[in-house]
């Protein structure tokens, strides 16, 4: 990983969300500069739900909010529907934001606690004021209806008498109801219980089938990842590691980071064997001065000279999966793979 | 990219409804609304009942509070001078109900004016931080830096001393000069809490959905800071109504004869061994109403502070 | 330490004549005084643990785990806070004694590893100090010597340079760094009993990982009980000997880890097994989410607490609250449940929904399971589907 390139991408007709090469810097201060997002590439068809999956530090949820341009990437280009966000000024940008929305991770501080629910979930159609007040509620009853939360009786009521699991049922409401074409959803189940994410995922897949949502999963759960997207990409301290679809990328990890993410997950089952052999040792370093090369070189097994040398780029797999690195753990395809535009 | 923007409202067919596991009723929780407590009702109730009586002032059945009765100069209560004279023999009771005029003027005027701007103020700069914060800030602490009491001092002695200062100027001053004062202490408050609360995620989830910086301001940002503000605003309030009682005792609060809390203290202040009565009813008045003001504030901060959670 | 054999790692007989257990708890009730009443999270829970053991508590919020590890080892706030039930630590009742008592056993018998190493660890002391604290209180060590054994524990806790560690700020390291110094504080006086609260729910996978790997070993080595508080059932999976499940302040089920997972009994187990997303499940495959919520502790609901989202619920539940009993084919394994899974009551509805399911949902099941769903006139995207497979 830790590796650039563009290789995995599609024609860009055939995909909705474009983003290419983007670069999202932080200031350190002293002249220092993190990179939290360096040369991201990935691409995203109607009707797909792309996973970002990552451990924190590794920029998935500053590559979600790049997307979103709050705030703007520092470089690349993040095309939907083929406008560049990134080109656009002021109001022409605040006129995309319809079309492009966000869910959070905090239930709670996602909803602001004075308003009612009623408010926050009309509060997309006041701003661009769309319908007759009449209608404006009731296209909020019905979109509170389609998320499961009772329009009568939570109308009048503020954030805090909700549980968790309600709270990200009315963010998905509001939403969805300026009817995007995208929803970025950034660790939308990681605050909740096992019993209400799942509530929530079920949830999130309906209201995809039922609005025809395209969707960006960030999380740092890999079975969660698994479950909604349609294609997964790994990434490590702001480089993409690995795309593909879930199934094959679970079943036969190309990158040995993917593999090693996937050997700490816990599973609730006694008898599986722990896989310590693919622990990964160490920490994250440090952002600010990511290590040359490959990034993930510093906690790789598999690392060699070339490793601190040259940044590994994209290369085919098999299938739809890509992989950014020098040793991948499965084999790469021969085929010349310029699907490139 | 196609902004679309169907003033239309597009219905669902409602027989597609997801199965979704059963809509869930709000949680049964019922919050006990609108309790205030005892003590902040009383403190309610004490400051209302002052503001009446310097609405009601002039019509109430107390003699002019220039008037002197010869008969009752330094003396302590009497039958028809419930809390007695003062140095000169003017009703001390009458002085203060009318002295709260002034001084709920100085403490409610000041602070108001000091709210609006530093309020202001401290949301842009919370919300936008950046350039306009690295210009304001650094300015608000610099008056920060100088001695409040000093500050206010020099701004009345400058604008509104002297000999043909009229007591309607002076306190227009006064207000003013401890206003000015104020700005930057609520500004920060206002600021800090503006920081915190910008950071919420759903100030950003306003920016995605194009609310302008205007609407986020008022609309997400300010209902939340308003408890605050108005908690540290109440006791400013009480802060202003001594500040001014100080001024006075270097001659430039509220002028003579228009009374005030504040200038009847300063000019008890001769009489204190032989008439003790004066600056004693006169302070437990204003102590009473500080006390208020700061229980007033706490229960607001409580009562509007928001539950965010259910627990 | 009264019992000698134990300290060579030999696990004790549960049961053995004169020998203590580490931890019996009995009955324990927590009641807290809220605005809107009496909340009870904790309702009469009873466990026991010896040295060397696991005992995993699993449950989701507010199901009183946390408060049940607070109320054992005497760490609640005493205002607005009722407790009842006997605490035994090794043979000694403990839920009498006052703070001072307290103090004495906190750290040296008895230590917490909290959720979040940031807010467990104070930010303004260097962490040397934090872990040498304890030792001089507890153990009265020299200055140099609490050092010294600071270090070696850091050491313990793989912290690499630990010398240089020693008198570096929490703020100065990660968040696994930082909860590898709890760990070295909870360690620091040889506490035989380490309650971990969430140790690595705040942590990232692979940190978890080397986080749990560091207890089992120090748990080896030590031979301490230790009870692992987690909402995830997979983190208890692999290191707990014995799991309890909790449910709105019961004990709904507890079992040898083995047999919990293969024999689940209690409707509300199963129902939290099944709502986790599996990694060996194909992508796409509709999860079976719990309705509804748990319940408001502070008016629970009549009979037993899970009936309202029981799937399986009869009308006795509704009436009547099942005790924790033992299974009659296995001593071992307690629940608290009427119709357990496998009762001829539970088997008949399981069928009946699983029919149900495959007629409403199959449908909207199949459709996301191929691809992407068939919205906008977009045709099938993956152009590199086609691709010889490249193994």
């Amino acid at each position: 990983m830790a590796g650039s390139g563009t290789a995995h991408l599609r024609q860009p007709s055939e995909s909705l969300l474009r983003v290419e090469n983007l670069v999202v810097d932080f200031p350190a201060g002293r002249g220092k500069k993190v990179s939290a997002v360096s040369n991201v590439s990935f691409d995203i068809a109607p009707g797909e739900t792309l996973g970002l999956v990552g451990e924190s530090g590794c920029g998935k949820s500053t590559t979600g909010k790049a997307i979103m341009q709050l705030p703007r990437p520092t470089r690349g280009e993040v095309s939907l529907d083929g406008t560049d966000l990134c080109s656009l000024r002021g109001e022409q940008l605040r006129n995309t934001r319809p079309k492009l929305q966000m869910i959070f991770q905090d239930p709670i501080s996602s909803l602001n606690p004075r308003r009612t629910v009623m408010q926050i979930v009309e509060e997309p159609l006041n701003i661009w004021k769309i319908g007759t007040p009449e209608e404006r509620r009731l296209k909020v009853s019905e979109v509170l209806s389609s998320v499961g939360i009772d329009p009568e009786a939570a109308a009048e009521r503020k954030p805090h008498e909700f549980s968790g699991g309600q709270c990200q049922r009315i963010s998905i409401a509001r939403a969805v109801i300026t009817e995007p074409s995208v929803i970025i959803c950034d660790e939308p189940v990681s605050a909740l219980d096992v019993s209400v994410q799942a509530q929530i995922l079920n949830l999130l897949e309906d209201m995809k089938a039922r609005y025809g949502l395209t969707l960006v999963f960030i999380a740092h759960d890999l079975a969660v990842v698994k479950n909604i997207s349609d294609r997964v990409a790994v990434m490590y301290l702001g480089k993409m590691c690995e795309i593909g679809s879930p199934d094959s990328l679970y079943a036969a990890p190309a990158h040995p980071y993917t593999r090693a993410l996937l050997a700490a997950i816990p599973l609730p089952d006694p008898n599986a064997s722990l896989d310590t052999e693919h622990h990964l040792e160490g920490d994250l370093p440090s952002p600010i001065s990511p290590p040359s090369g490959c990034r993930f070189r510093t906690r790789c097994p598999l690392a060699q000279e070339i490793c601190a040398r040259v940044e590994p780029q994209m290369q085919h797999v098999t299938g739809d999966q890509f992989v950014a690195c020098h040793f991948p753990l499965q084999a790469v395809s021969e085929t010349p793979v310029a699907v490139q535009a | 990219m196609q902004t679309n923007r169907d003033t239309s409202i597009t219905h669902l067919d409602s027989s597609s409804l997801p199965t979704i596991e059963a809509i869930e009723a709000p949680s049964s929780h019922t919050v006990k609304g609108n309790r205030l407590g005892t003590a902040a009702w009383v403190a309610i109730a004490w400051i209302a009942f002052l503001a009446l009586l310097a609405i009601l002032a002039p019509v109430l059945p107390i003699p002019d509070p220039n008037q002197s009765f010869v008969a009752i100069a330094r003396k302590g209560p009497t039958a028809g001078h419930w809390f007695g004279g003062d140095a000169i023999g003017r009703d001390l009771l009458s002085r203060i109900i009318w002295g709260t005029r002034s001084s709920f003027i100085v403490g409610f005027g000041a602070v108001a004016f000091g709210l609006i701007l530093g309020g202001m103020l401290g949301l842009i700069t919370g919300f936008f931080r950046g350039r306009v914060d690295g210009l304001i800030t650094p300015l608000m602490n610099v008056l920060l830096a100088i001695p409040q009491f000093v500050l206010a001092l020099s701004l009345v002695t400058v604008l509104a001393s002297g000999a043909g200062v009229n007591s309607t100027r002076r306190l227009a001053v006064v207000v003013l000069g401890l206003g000015i004062v104020s700005i930057p202490l609520l500004g920060r408050i206002t600021r800090a809490n503006t920081l915190a609360w910008s950071e919420r995620e759903f100030v950003l989830a306003a920016k995605a959905m194009g609310a302008k910086n205007g609407r986020i301001m008022v609309r997400e940002v300010l209902p939340n800071v308003m408890p605050a503000m108005l908690s540290i605003s109440l006791l400013g309030v009480g802060i202003a109504i001594v500040a001014e009682g100080g001024l006075s005792l270097f001659g430039v609060g509220v002028q003579l004869p228009m009374p005030s809390w504040g200038n009847i203290i300063a000019e008890g202040r001769g009489q204190m061994r032989n008439s003790p009565h004066i600056v004693i009813f006169t302070s437990i008045i204003l102590f009473l109403t500080v006390m208020a003001l700061n229980f007033l504030g706490d229960a607001v901060n409580r009562r509007f502070g928001v539950r965010e959670s259910v627990l | 330490m009264s019992i000698g054999n134990q300290i060579d790692g030999l696990p004790t007989p549960s049961g053995t004549p004169g020998a203590p257990k580490l931890l019996e708890v009995r009955d324990i009730v927590t009641r807290f005084t809220t605005d809107r009443g009496s909340l009870t999270a904790v309702n009469g829970v009873s466990l026991s643990l010896e040295r060397g053991q696991t005992l995993g508590v699993v449950g989701e919020s507010g199901s009183g785990k946390s408060v049940l590890s607070r109320s054992i080892m005497g760490l609640l706030p005493r205002a607005n806070t009722e407790r009842s039930g006997q605490v035994i630590f090794e043979g000694k009742e403990i839920s009498g004694l006052n703070d001072t008592e307290y103090r004495e056993l906190w750290g040296d018998e008895m230590a917490m590893i909290f959720q979040d190493p940031m807010t467990a660890l104070n930010p303004v002391m260097k962490v040397g100090l934090q872990i040498t604290e304890s030792l001089r209180f507890h153990l009265n060590m020299s200055k140099a010597d609490a050092k010294d054994t600071a270090i070696a524990l850091l050491k313990a806790v793989k912290i690499p340079e630990p010398e240089k560690r020693f008198s570096s700020y929490p703020h100065e390291m990660s968040g696994g760094m930082r909860q590898r110094v709890v760990i070295a504080v909870a360690l620091a006086c040889g506490p035989k009993l380490l309650f971990a609260d969430e140790p690595t729910t705040a942590l990232d996978v692979t940190v978890q990982a080397q986080i749990l790997d560091l207890l089992a070993e120090q748990q080896r080595e030590r031979f301490m009980g230790i009870i692992l508080v987690t909402h995830d059932l997979g983190v208890v999976a692999g290191r707990a000997d014995e799991i309890a499940v909790m449910y709105a302040g019961q004990v709904v089920e507890q079992a040898p880890t083995a047999l919990l997972f293969s024999e689940m009994k209690m409707p509300y187990t199963e129902a939290l097994m099944s709502a986790i997303p599996k990694l060996t499940d194909a992508s796409h495959t509709r999860l079976a989410a719990i309705g509804g919520r748990p319940p408001d502790l502070v008016n629970p609901p009549k009979g037993c607490a899970f009936s309202p989202r029981c799937p399986y619920v009869q009308p006795r539940c509704h009436e009547e609250a099942p005790a924790l009993t033992p299974s009659p084919t296995a001593p071992e394994h307690l629940f608290a449940c009427f119709y357990p899974i496998g009762s001829p009551e539970t088997e008949e509805i399981r069928l009946r929904i699983a029919a149900q399911r495959l007629m409403a949902t199959a449908p909207q099941f199949v459709t996301p399971a191929q691809g992407p769903p068939p919205i906008g006139e977009v045709p099938a995207p993956p152009s590199t589907a086609d691709q010889p497979e490249g193994m």
